[in-house]
């Protein structure tokens, strides 16, 4: 615990901010500095060092949503609030195997259930795009991704997959769309 | 522009020069027009992206403020659309992290979250409460077992009670005995509890006195003889010598009369080492033989008053005499080390004659004479016997 402890609620703060402006380096720096921590909370409690890993990055995305979705203020220190998370989602998937066991606790812990429960509608909404997108095939997927989440211009995907004209392009990426949103709605 | 955003444009412009119901029967004549949905979605992500101008997005939200269905099918598609952002914005958030973790030196990762414990406590943390618990069963399965089996019962022959007494008389007696061991020396007044316990002692002279060991009868309240035969006289104390551990008894029962003739001796030069030597004891209600050699010419830890003499002696033999070979008595038994094998210590006999000699006249009814004929130098080892334990003595003490 006390090689873990060696930062401060300013670093904290720095860090809230770095994410805000969407700096890679506070994302690292957070990574690095709480991983341990929800390392030995898995790996003490029966889970290896994989399980670590989705715990924590599941958190992480938790906390990024909670500072990236508006006005965020900070409540408490990073690492409580990610421990309590994570503790939160192990003890979900301990439960899931059907383990009842209690986690030892070495650190204080928040009540998290309403964020842990967002994340997880949220997730569900992303498989169900995920799934969506999957059985969409080529080139639609690509071009709705193009368009929608890399931004590219009607002009850059007619060059890209060489339509004539933006034109047909434009119905291509209707079409697109259209059997997306069939898909995705069921 | 596309070519439909300009046509929009141009509906919007005749419908601020229209009246209401005008613009939304233009309206549906433009869906008509647009052929499809194709043309409104286009402007919609145009819109949300940001590409129109100031006035065109005016327009569009104009548009949207006098028709509600469309406004509608705005916000459906608004909302679908973030739906697809926010996942693409997920998935590339995921890869950072991947990113993240790969540049991760795990080594030490794991160094800092698995605290380095020494095994065994960790295990001990782990299975503490296992053991405690396997502990308690071992407990209780012996102790059931042992109780089971009778152990502690104790109602088997008398035997074994007998054992017992005797076992506590010993344990006394093996107190009393290393205590002395301890300040053999030194006059303690520590004070050994009183209870019952028997030595040995033999006859000094034939007027009734008896020599036995101090520490036998410290403390005692009253003193007792028993022969061989049977016969028990009463004696008081007449002399101590701590220092010697010898003291010195006299018969005071009006039923007695004289020893008659001793048959030993006092050895009055020292004893050699290896020289066959044997006592005569009460380690239990009988006289005990027992027989050894000469072992050393000191005592415990270099003690020169004693002797060491190889005989298997126990709680009870204290105060017997140890003779040689001819019938002189070259020492008293008093103690023996415990943890060593057939080491017994022997005060020495001049020591005993020394002491003798000490005594003040006024406690004396009669000087002691100390025998100097010896009746057993030419007989065997049992005829010495026979004629020797009729002067050994056990000494009950109260």
């Amino acid at each position: 615990m006390s090689k873990e402890n060696n930062y401060t609620l300013s670093n904290d703060e720095e860090i809230v901010a770095g994410i805000q402006k969407g700096e890679t380096c506070a994302m690292e720096s957070l990574y690095k500095t709480h991983f341990p921590m929800i390392m030995r909370l898995v790996v003490n409690n029966g889970g290896d060092i994989d399980d670590a890993k989705d715990i924590f990055q599941e958190a992480i995305i938790i906390l990024y949503d909670k500072i990236t979705a508006g006005p965020f203020e900070l409540s408490s220190k990073l690492k409580t609030y990610l421990y309590s998370v994570g503790r939160n989602l192990w003890f979900k998937k301990l439960t899931k195997k059907g383990i009842y066991s209690n986690i030892d606790d070495f650190e204080d812990k928040l009540l998290v259930d309403d964020d842990v429960e967002l994340h997880k509608e949220r997730d569900k909404q992303f498989t169900l795009m995920e799934e969506a997108l999957k059985q969409l095939g080529e080139p639609c997927q690509t071009i709705i991704k193009d368009f929608y989440i890399r931004n590219l211009s009607m002009q850059e995907i007619c060059e890209k997959f060489g339509y004539t004209n933006t034109d047909s392009a434009k119905n291509q990426k209707y079409k697109c769309l259209q059997r997306l949103k069939k898909l995705f709605f069921g | 522009m596309p070519a439909t955003v300009k046509e929009t444009v141009f509906w919007l412009i005749i419908k601020k020069n229209m009246p209401t119901g005008w613009w939304v029967r233009l309206k549906r004549a433009n869906f008509i027009l647009m052929k499809s949905e194709r043309d409104f979605i286009d402007w919609a992500d145009a819109y949300l992206k940001g590409l129109l101008s100031d006035q065109e997005s005016k327009a569009f939200e104009d548009y949207l403020i006098n028709d509600n269905e469309a406004y509608e099918k705005y916000l459906a598609h608004q909302n679908f659309i973030e739906g697809i952002t926010l996942y693409g914005k997920r998935v590339d958030l995921q890869n950072e992290l991947n990113r993240i973790h790969a540049g991760l030196n795990m080594e030490e990762v794991i160094e800092l979250a698995i605290p380095k414990e020494p095994l065994v406590i960790r295990l001990w943390n782990k299975y503490k409460i296992n053991s405690l618990v396997a502990a308690c069963v071992a407990l209780i399965a012996v102790f059931s077992t042992l109780w089971l089996t009778g152990f502690y019962s104790q109602d088997d022959a008398s035997q074994y009670i007998a054992l017992r007494r005797d076992m506590n008389n010993i344990r006394q007696n093996v107190r009393a005995q290393n205590a002395l061991i301890k300040d053999i020396n030194k006059n303690h007044n520590g004070a050994i509890m009183p209870s019952h316990y028997g030595a040995t002692g033999f006859a000094l002279s034939s007027d009734g006195y008896v020599m036995t060991t101090y520490h036998v009868i410290k403390d005692a309240d009253s003193v007792y003889l028993q022969n061989n035969a049977g016969s028990s006289y009463k004696v008081k104390v007449v002399y101590t010598d701590p220092a010697y551990d010898i003291a010195v008894l006299k018969i005071i029962d009006d039923d007695f009369k004289s020893f008659g003739n001793l048959p030993y001796t006092f050895k009055q030069s020292a004893a050699d080492i290896g020289e066959d030597v044997y006592t005569i004891g009460f380690p239990r209600e009988e006289a005990v033989y027992g027989r050894g050699y000469l072992s050393s010419n000191t005592g415990y830890s270099g003690d020169t008053v004693a002797y060491q003499v190889s005989i298997p002696v126990n709680p009870g033999n204290s105060g017997g005499p140890v003779l040689d070979n001819r019938g002189n008595i070259i020492g008293v038994i008093n103690s023996k080390q415990t943890e060593t094998d057939g080491a017994a210590f022997a005060i020495k006999s001049n020591y005993v004659l020394k002491a003798i000699a000490a005594i003040p006249e006024e406690s004396l009814d009669k000087k002691i004479v100390v025998n100097k004929k010896n009746m057993l130098g030419n007989l065997s080892r049992t005829e010495q016997i026979k004629r020797v334990q009729d002067y050994i003595y056990m000494i009950k003490v109260y």
